[in-house]
């Protein structure tokens, strides 16, 4: 008999195909015939499909794909209509914000006009597809702790391209649509506000980051060593406890004398995964609003070390008089 | 279950290869510039070293010349800036600028060697102002260039015009009809920020015009009214290009003159940081003062897209080398360079 003992995936249960359990009345259909693909089999379910997009889906995917669009079609005018260039400069392309001098006002298209037009729209996007997930989790009969992860995301994306612009008076203040841009624009903002290292939301977000990383090792691990007992297979350990859960206890028991239940390690983990970008959401939504200077900051509350100077006294040549 | 593991490292070992070959091969190696676990170090690939140092190195002075015998402004006609050498000195300066600037095209790049003493090639005019300007960076500018000072090599290293200078950026082609596609002045993947997205063009800003570099306020908090610091993210971006320029001129990372913990002090900044800070005002004052009063001199294909004369920035000088030339001391051997010549 084929056993998971290793950290692939070595067997590929295939049974008949199917639509899953009914749906509640008002619900759409589901689309598509069901089928396998051997491949996907390997790294999860081989059945494709059905797939359910109802109202909230297609209306969320229109609204993202058109800001998709616009975002693509003024990277490709920003390189002059080059499709060579588009691809060569992809990741350095981007819908950049209004100017600063437009404050919250509403710019010209050519001058960050689309860029707002792109932010609405995403958010649009962003805030059905959440309502999906919360109406579909629902239908079903499920918690809607996936929807709650996942506003925990918007959370964030909205702090920075919308609530903190707000509080700041300007919509310059927002993040770029563009890979490389964006990265540049972390820097610059931890840059113009003193080091975000030493924002102590930023610090925690990076705990949960971390720590979201290293639970989900812990878990991951845990769950395949014991799948040589079935332990992945939930039902049957709930029916008849024995070998493999008790194991994954006393091994953690064992090791570091506590141990998470086969319930909470899931709700340390939610917890973790929900908490890195609310707490990164507030620490940027303080940035510039409450706080200036974060090293200063961190100076003020005696968390920031001194070191002794090694170079010989250095002073500002702006405030000895040199020539400007 | 064998067969899933070789195709496995079948597709790992070769993607894995492909992504490291963009990395540097060790040894790498490291100096370390400020206190323990400051983290303020340089790192250098010797390989790379070994290549710049031997495109940075100065040429051997010729043997200093005769101060003896009638002045050159006596001998010959139209000599405005050099004519208190002596005939033998001024020779050797002549020679020398030549191997410096136009080692192919010889005296003529300059002269017209019917007539030595005209003013008809626009070569020459532009040369004379540029012997001024060196002249300028030596007397005037020594915060920045100390006692090792410049020559006209420093810059040209045997071109023409020198390989690093800056014009302002051409505009998009379709800008001024199209509303899309705004670069905002960054998001192009530019050499004169070392391949990132930031704004490609921070030399106008700063090295021309002087608008404020500093962006970090010196309060912890927000303050109200006049206090405020309004400096924009924005604005962090095109001091953050203008620093990655420097950095990429030098061949030095922030840390040669910055604690990045906090960037903005400079109790704990290196020296260095001071050299920069007068290497700007410098670059200024010659972009203003002898590069852009040429600007009609020079003929329309020299001038850049929108019509400016080519201008100076760290590169021009440094050429990845946290001094030009390695500090090699070549003024020293150009008493003539030391000082402004007296009208």
């Amino acid at each position: 008999m084929a056993e998971y003992q290793n950290l692939f995936t070595s067997v590929q249960p295939v049974g008949p195909l199917h639509d899953g359990v009914a749906l509640p009345r008002g619900d759409d259909k589901r689309l598509g015939t069901p089928f396998l693909v051997h491949l996907l089999g390997r790294i999860g379910n081989a059945q494709i499909g059905p797939i359910y997009l109802g109202t909230l889906g297609v209306a969320s995917l229109l609204f993202g794909t058109l800001a998709f669009n616009i975002i693509g079609f003024n990277m490709l005018a920003s390189v002059d209509w080059s499709p060579i260039e588009l691809i060569r400069q992809l990741f350095w392309l981007a819908l950049e914000p209004p100017p600063p001098a437009f404050g919250l006002s509403i710019p010209p298209l050519a001058q960050g006009g689309w860029w707002l037009i792109v932010g609405f729209m995403l958010t649009v996007s962003i805030l059905l597809w959440w309502t999906r997930t919360y109406r579909r989790a629902r239908q079903l009969g499920l918690g809607t702790h996936v929807a709650w992860a996942y506003a925990a995301a918007i959370w964030l994306f909205l702090v920075c391209g919308f609530f903190r612009p707000i509080m700041m008076g300007s919509w310059s203040e927002a993040v770029p649509f563009g890979v490389f841009p964006h990265l540049d624009w972390v820097s610059a903002l931890s840059l113009r506000y003193g080091n975000l290292f030493y924002n102590p939301f930023h610090a925690l977000s990076i705990v949960f980051l971390y720590g979201s990383v290293l639970l989900f090792a812990m878990h991951g691990a845990t769950i395949l060593a014991v799948s040589r007992y079935g332990g992945e297979r939930e039902i049957e350990q709930i029916v008849d406890r024995g070998t493999a859960s008790e194991r994954a206890a006393l091994f953690w028991r064992w090791t570091m004398g506590f141990n998470a239940t086969m319930e909470s390690i899931h709700r340390w983990a939610w917890w973790f995964a929900v908490l890195c970008p609310l707490v990164g959401g507030v620490g940027i939504l303080l940035t510039g609003t409450v706080v200036d200077n974060w090293y200063l900051w961190s100076v003020k509350h005696h968390v920031v070390p001194t070191y002794p100077l090694v170079s010989p006294t250095v002073l500002d040549p702006a405030i000895l008089g040199a020539k400007p | 279950m064998k067969t899933s593991l070789r195709l496995l490292l079948a597709t790992l070992v070769p993607a894995a290869a492909a992504l490291l070959s963009g990395c540097e091969r060790p040894p790498i190696e490291t100096v370390q510039t400020g206190y323990r676990g400051t983290a303020m170090e340089q790192i250098y690939n010797p390989r790379t070293l070994l290549k710049q140092a031997s495109l940075n190195q100065a040429p051997v002075a010729p043997e200093a010349a005769s101060a003896d015998g009638p002045k050159a402004k006596d001998i010959y006609k139209n000599v405005q800036v050099l004519g208190d050498l002596s005939v033998a000195q001024f020779s050797r300066h002549m020679a020398s600028i030549t191997q410096w600037v136009a080692p192919d095209a010889g005296c003529a790049y300059c002269h017209n060697v019917a007539n030595f003493a005209e003013d008809a090639k626009y070569t020459k005019v532009v040369a004379r102002r540029m012997i001024q300007m060196t002249q300028r960076v030596n007397q005037d500018w020594k915060p920045h260039v100390a006692e090792t000072g410049v020559t006209c090599y420093t810059c040209h290293r045997g071109n023409n015009i020198p390989a690093n200078v800056w014009f302002a950026p051409k505009d998009r082609k379709y800008a001024n009809n199209s509303v899309m596609g705004d670069l905002a002045g960054q998001n192009l993947a530019s050499k004169s920020v070392g391949l990132t997205s930031l704004p490609f063009d921070p030399f106008t800003p700063y090295l021309k015009d002087a608008l404020p570099i500093r962006v970090n306020g010196t309060q912890a908090m927000v303050l109200r009214g006049d206090a405020v610091n309004r400096s924009s993210t924005k604005q962090a971006e095109h001091t953050y290009g203008l620093m990655v320029h420097m950095s990429e001129s030098l061949g030095v990372n922030c840390t040669y003159c910055h604690n990045t913990r906090n960037f903005a002090s400079w109790e704990e900044s290196r020296p260095q940081r001071v050299t920069a800070w007068y290497g700007i005002r410098m670059a200024r004052d010659l972009n203003n003062d002898y590069m852009t009063p040429l600007t009609d001199t020079f003929p329309a294909h020299r001038l850049g897209p929108k019509g400016d004369v080519a201008k100076v920035n760290c590169t021009t000088c440094h050429q990845g080398a946290y001094k030009p030339l390695y500090g090699a001391a070549m003024a020293k051997d150009f008493p003539e360079l030391q000082a402004l010549a007296k009208p």
